[in-house]
């Protein structure tokens, strides 16, 4: 039977993170948030008579944005009108580039299952996002707080062969986005979002069959469920004789399903032409040059850096810097003078498994890179152990006290006073003459059970290499008496 | 050259201009007559000279990123036909 693979590009649409909007003036707010036009005026509500004039930081971006995806960035721009008639949409065109984008021809290496791919960057160019429709059952209102908000589209070539490609991908970008500093990438905010132009084949052919395009993905969760189900939808189609036709679908979150929004032939009959209200623009070399100045360490160059300079793992590396915040955190902790192996294990260990559970990200979490170090020192120390330090980290989590305030309050500092230590274990030999007795004939594996009782009866507070050791002795001692 | 009936109808349909048959058949003569007046540009051989995006004499006008309030919504909203909780009211939308 015929084995069947997805062919799948991405058209990624990121707000620029601007003062202001793309031609006007007017405040860029959070819109899930703001007051329905509250951040409105001639301009970006299409009065008569008014003209656009071009965000020069929203350009800075998006060079910001090419070079990180190794593109060109192109001297020549010209903005161009796409007219399409919708409520939020008030000019009835939207002012997007066309035949001149900012940057071409990049690309971007994720990583899939210990394997590099490059995913090949089409362009990237400006325009302005539309502003919101809330649909209210016999009519719809109309809020264009967001109406002219820079937006960079970003569109990869349809080089992806597989959901798991797709989300990597997805994260990459978003990752490369918040390093830059060009958007937060807070998609419960509609900052990024989504298309899928997807298709398949059977594996291994090279042939390019009919696409058809989900709009409108508000997470990655669900840009990976609609390719998941589009995919299967396809193949499904094809295996049974029948033939995908070029559509926009739309994805419904309840269903799970990709349903057609409408057919290709009028959707695409925008006719562009140049925007007469804008004069070309052209890129200053020296402009690119200073902006690729001002790039700052991205995460593959900042994971090699982490595995080559700081000894981490492929994969501890690969989560810390996944995410920009964490890495802050991590290089944080390392002013410090302070094994970075061991913060890592933290990081990725223990801080992780507390910020799942509790839900929050590393930015809400209480426990300061600082105080982490400190909880660190006082394990190094032989003031706590491990075990306690988890318990420890986890009030920390809680309270946002110190390490060293929580050890004081709780008495969990660590048994290392031998004599102490020599009392308990008499203690635990004594209760148990039985193990003991198996001890020494010969049933090695209870040594580790009686030093477990000797944790237990100090709730976990005795220094276990020190345990270990006076145990050893008085074991030895016992089989030659 | 004559417009066909289907490009007028699907031109109407971009513009949202509900026409009668009518209509459409005079439209399609109006129309055909105006592109064959533009069409007498095509006669020119311009394939040595760049497109012109504008024609003024200027270009790269960009201005800084500082955010200034435009108009509250009470004028922003007092042209519109209807409306609600500061919100432009339209038709329902429908995909």
């Amino acid at each position: 039977m015929t084995q069947y693979e997805p062919v799948i590009g991405l058209e990624v649409h990121a707000e620029m993170l601007t003062e202001s909007k793309m031609f006007c003036a007017c405040p860029v707010v959070d819109s899930t948030e703001a007051p329905p036009n509250t951040t409105v005026c001639p301009v970006c509500t299409a009065q008569p008579g008014v003209l656009p004039v071009i965000n020069r930081q929203a350009v800075e971006y998006g060079i910001k944005v090419g070079l990180a995806l190794n593109c060109t960035i192109n001297e020549f721009n010209q903005f161009a009108r796409k007219s399409y008639f919708y409520p939020d949409l008030p000019k009835g065109y939207q002012i997007s580039q066309y035949e001149h984008p900012l940057a071409s021809n990049g690309w971007l290496d994720i990583d899939v299952d210990d394997e590099t791919r490059r995913i090949g960057i089409t362009r990237a160019h400006l325009e302005e996002d539309t502003g919101k429709n809330i649909h209210m059952g016999s009519s719809s209102l109309v809020d264009l707080n967001r109406a002219g908000v820079p937006l960079l589209e970003i569109v990869s070539e349809p080089d992806m062969r597989s959901v798991e490609e797709v989300e990597a991908y997805a994260r990459k970008l978003r990752a490369i986005l918040v390093y830059l500093g060009v958007n937060h990438g807070d998609m419960s905010k509609g900052v990024l979002r989504f298309e899928a132009n997807i298709s398949v084949r059977p594996t291994g052919s090279d042939e390019m069959n009919t696409r058809t395009e989900i709009k409108n993905l508000n997470s990655i969760r669900s840009l990976v469920r609609a390719s998941q189900y589009e995919i299967a939808r396809q193949i499904k189609l094809v295996e049974s004789g029948g033939q995908v036709i070029q559509q926009t679908m739309g994805f419904n979150e309840e269903s799970g399903k990709t349903t057609v929004q409408r057919s290709k032939e009028y959707a695409d009959d925008y006719r562009y032409f140049p925007e007469p209200d804008l004069p070309p623009l052209n890129i200053d070399r020296a402009w690119v040059a200073a902006i690729e100045k001002t790039l700052p360490e991205l995460p593959d160059a900042k994971r090699e850096r982490f595995i080559d300079e700081l000894g981490l793992s492929v994969q501890d590396a690969g989560v810390l810097v996944a995410d920009k915040a964490t890495a802050e955190y991590f290089e944080a902790a390392l002013k410090a003078d302070v094994d970075a192996k061991t913060v890592a294990n933290w990081v990725t260990g223990e801080l992780f498994r507390l910020m799942n559970a509790a839900g929050v990200e590393i930015e809400q979490v209480k426990v300061t890179p600082e105080a982490l170090v400190d909880l660190i020192k006082l394990v190094e120390a032989e003031t706590i152990n491990n075990n306690t330090a988890k318990e420890v980290l986890e009030a920390m989590f809680e309270t946002g006290h110190s390490a060293g305030e929580i050890v004081k309050e709780q008495g969990l500092a660590q048994i290392s006073d031998s004599s102490a230590l020599e009392a308990i274990i008499e203690q635990v030999l004594e209760a148990n003459p039985e193990p003991v007795e198996k001890y020494l004939g010969g049933k090695e594996g209870l040594f580790g059970w009686l030093v477990g009782q000797v944790m237990k009866e100090t709730r976990g507070q005795a220094n276990a290499t020190v345990v270990n050791q006076i145990m050893r002795e008085r074991l030895e001692g016992m089989r030659k008496a | 050259m004559t417009l066909s009936l289907e490009q007028v109808t699907h031109i109407a349909e971009l513009a949202r201009l509900a026409l009668t048959d009518e209509e459409k058949e005079r439209f399609r003569d109006q129309l055909s007559a105006i592109l064959d007046y533009a069409a007498r540009l095509q006669e020119i051989d311009t394939s040595a000279i760049p497109p012109m995006a504008n024609v003024l004499p200027v270009d790269t006008v960009m201005r800084d990123d500082v955010a200034r309030l435009g108009l509250p919504p009470e004028q922003i909203l007092a042209n519109s036909p209807d409306q609600e909780d500061n919100m432009f009211r339209v038709p329902v939308i429908l995909e």
